[in-house]
């Protein structure tokens, strides 16, 4: 009797989890900055959903694969104004039951989120911050970075300006802080892979409007004058990430010369015009959704977004220790439409990857380039590599 | 004027005593064309103009034509095998990319990669008879031995997708390694061999318990691992040996079809993609995408024997069976 009961019970609960049982939900959050930053080209104009679109993309490309394993995937968003702590914003979307957060923040902001999750077991995705220091002194081992850092994309840029033997730099810095981060990244990989910075001008970022009716005549006087007197270069190298110059110098610059870094040839995650290794197909889908380009940041969410359904399904399990554990293991691969699979760098959980080179209508070429040789991975000769780091996971 | 006849009619018998004189189809991708190769005589002999993009190609069991995916046309296009000329086309849906027929030669199974589906053709009537729902970027398609499953792999969803061909119904879904590319069951239907691209690995599944039973994975010296990117598969009829190519590696890996060792690596041109036998099994033809050419290989001797010259980033190749 007692046997008959129990095997009456196993086959209803069977019966309850083939027949329609309650999905696995995995809830993301989306925390990105509620101001857009100017630029100097109308193309590249932030869209409202930069970034957060990309993530929702991956959450249907997750969804897609979860209906065979009874996951869902959820995503809930927050704005955060610049400057202003974001610990609220967090700690709202932990009380809906979401552990995961991809987050588009300056450096010092990301650090104030990390922190406020501390002791609540959330998993971080820098989607936004490029600044070495977050994988370095100040990493985190429940901050993992999807997108690349200025040491990384300076490396990826300097390999094809030494392949292509462009070894004479000229440097242009803006005058803002983070420019003269990048500055130091590039500085770092010319002494690397033995190009010469001939010379370094800053160019000030005195304010103003980036959109001005008659602006044209007077900048294509002023850009001459601005670059005239340098020494003998290949290329100028200009570092602006607030866009304050850089786009002003392709074609306008004293000597007939190609311009390179912030503009002209610019190093990036991701690019509207990639479409090799099946990116096409990444590309026509964000298409269909959104109704416009894919861009860098959209793809850092992206991929951040695909990892966390990449561990779910291998791992069949939500829970963030589990789904970090894996992603730090050997076994994770992100495949992300760049001719190889991303793994993460088990010293400071940025993801690895190579970095397109865009001139803004195609893809000129993809680093690391040929002929760059690492003991363990080709990916690691872009950015600061394991000996050097500083970073101590905790 | 007497030598010089019999000297032709040598060369000749020659050529027809060392192999059968079959057509192998190539498409290539970037130039839009198929590239007509005499398999006797090692040459090209033909191109045709097709499509955008033509990528997966196949004859049909009747041999009367090549199917070719153009991609970017969203269709597929059929060449007339005797006048080798596009003479119609096959409703797919959005970027079809590769397909099987059933062992009946009626319909046909296409991956659409655009639309995550696979689309159902009566090759006959030209007509789509439905869809199957599958994974995202639909890719590998294979059909088992007796026609009643359907295997489809998905790229991003990292999935071998069994199909059941009488219901059209999904009954199992096995993960495999990232970006499955391809999908091949030995002739006899105990082996189910899949592709992961991005993995690097190929998992021998058992297509009865619906297990991954083996997995293999390729190590080339002085090779880095990244670059290890298994893509198509060819198993000989009897199972005993299969055929893997690496893509970027430029090599062919020979793996035993028992044990699943990897035996041997046969250097062939940068990027290989896909490959087909002649119908003997004398030789096997790959398409070296970067290098625009296609590698012979003896598979008796697991030698590269040949390499032929065709049009930009060949891509895929079929062969006709007379």
């Amino acid at each position: 009797m007692i046997r008959t009961v129990t095997t009456a019970a196993l086959v209803l609960l069977l019966t309850a989890m083939l027949a329609g049982a309650e999905p696995l939900t995995i809830k993301i959050g989306y925390v990105g900055r509620a101001e857009k930053k100017a630029t100097i080209s109308l193309l590249d104009y932030p869209p409202d959903n930069d970034g957060v679109a990309g993530a929702r993309l991956a959450l249907e490309d997750n969804n897609t694969t979860g209906k065979f394993l009874n996951q869902r995937f959820v995503m809930e968003e927050a704005r955060v104004k610049d400057g202003t702590d974001p610990t609220d914003a967090i700690l709202r979307l932990a009380d809906h039951g979401i552990s995961f957060f991809i987050v588009d923040l300056s450096a010092d902001m990301l650090l104030k989120a990390a922190e406020a999750g501390r002791g609540r077991g959330l998993v971080f995705f820098n989607a936004g911050a490029i600044d070495d220091r977050l994988r370095e002194e100040d990493c985190r081992a429940d901050v993992i970075h999807t997108a690349p850092t200025r040491s990384m994309l300076a490396d990826g840029l300097a390999q094809y300006l030494v392949f292509k033997r462009w070894l004479r730099w000229l440097l242009v810095v803006g005058s803002h802080e983070t420019d003269k981060l990048f500055a130091d990244a590039i500085r770092r990989s010319a002494g690397r892979f033995g190009a010469k910075i001939v010379q370094e001008r800053v160019f000030e970022d005195t304010g103003g409007a980036r959109r001005t009716d008659s602006g044209l005549v007077q900048i294509q006087r002023q850009i001459p004058l601005f670059l005239q007197g340098a020494p003998a270069h290949d290329v100028v190298v200009a570092v602006d990430e607030s866009e304050v110059f850089a786009s002003y110098l392709p074609y306008r610059t004293r000597d007939p010369r190609p311009v390179a870094g912030s503009a002209g040839l610019i190093p990036k995650s991701w690019d509207a015009a990639h479409d090799q290794w099946g990116a096409n197909q990444l590309q026509n889908r964000f298409m269909q959704s959104f109704s416009r380009r894919m861009t860098a940041l959209d793809m850092q969410a992206w991929s951040a977004a695909r990892m966390i359904g990449e561990a779910a399904t291998r791992v069949k399990s939500g829970d963030p220790h589990t789904i970090l554990a894996y992603l730090k293991g050997p076994d994770f691969g992100l495949a992300a439409f760049k001719g190889q699979k991303l793994t993460l760098r088990d010293w400071n959980l940025q993801l690895r990857q190579p970095i397109l080179l865009a001139d803004g209508r195609t893809i000129v070429s993809v680093s690391p380039q040929e002929g760059f040789l690492h003991q363990f991975s080709e990916l690691d000769t872009l950015g600061i590599d394991r000996p050097e780091t500083k970073c101590r996971l905790k | 004027m007497w030598l010089r006849t019999i000297g032709g009619i040598c060369v000749a018998f020659v050529l027809a005593g060392n192999a059968r004189a079959y057509k192998a189809y190539v498409s290539n991708e970037k130039s839009n064309t198929i590239s007509v190769i005499d398999t006797a005589e090692r040459k090209v002999v033909g191109t045709i103009k097709v499509g955008q993009r033509p990528r997966g190609i196949a004859i049909t069991r009747d041999q009367k034509y090549v199917l070719v995916a153009v991609g970017d046309d969203d269709t597929i296009q059929m060449i007339d095998t005797a006048s080798n000329r596009v003479v119609d086309t096959l409703p797919s849906g959005p970027d079809p990319e590769l397909f099987t027929d059933d062992p009946s030669g009626r319909l046909l199974y296409v991956a659409n990669e655009n639309d995550n589906t696979v689309t159902i053709i009566d090759i006959e009537r030209r007509a789509r008879l439905g869809d199957v729902e599958v994974g995202v970027e639909p890719e590998g398609m294979g059909l088992s031995p007796d026609g009643k499953i359907l295997v489809n792999t998905s790229e991003t969803t990292n999935m071998a997708h069994f199909i059941d061909t009488a219901t059209h119904q999904i009954v199992a879904n096995i993960l495999v390694d990232a970006r499955p590319r391809f999908a091949q069951f030995k002739d006899d239907g105990s082996e189910l061999w899949v592709s992961s691209e991005i993995g690097g690995t190929v998992s021998v599944i058992d297509p009865l318990k619906r297990v991954v039973k083996n997995k293999i994975s390729f190590m080339v010296p002085g090779m880095r691992q990244e670059a290890i990117q298994p893509v198509g598969i060819a198993i000989t009829h009897d199972g005993k040996t299969g055929f893997v190519a690496l893509g970027p590696a430029n090599r062919i890996a020979v793996i035993d079809g028992t044990s699943h060792q990897v035996q041997k690596f046969l250097l062939v041109g940068q990027r290989v993609w896909h490959m087909a036998f002649t119908p003997d099994e004398k030789y096997l033809l790959t398409t070296n995408g970067v290098s625009n050419d296609v590698s012979v290989i003896d598979v008796a001797a697991l030698k590269v024997i040949d390499t032929i010259q065709v049009g930009e980033l060949p891509w895929g190749v079929a062969i006709s069976q007379r």
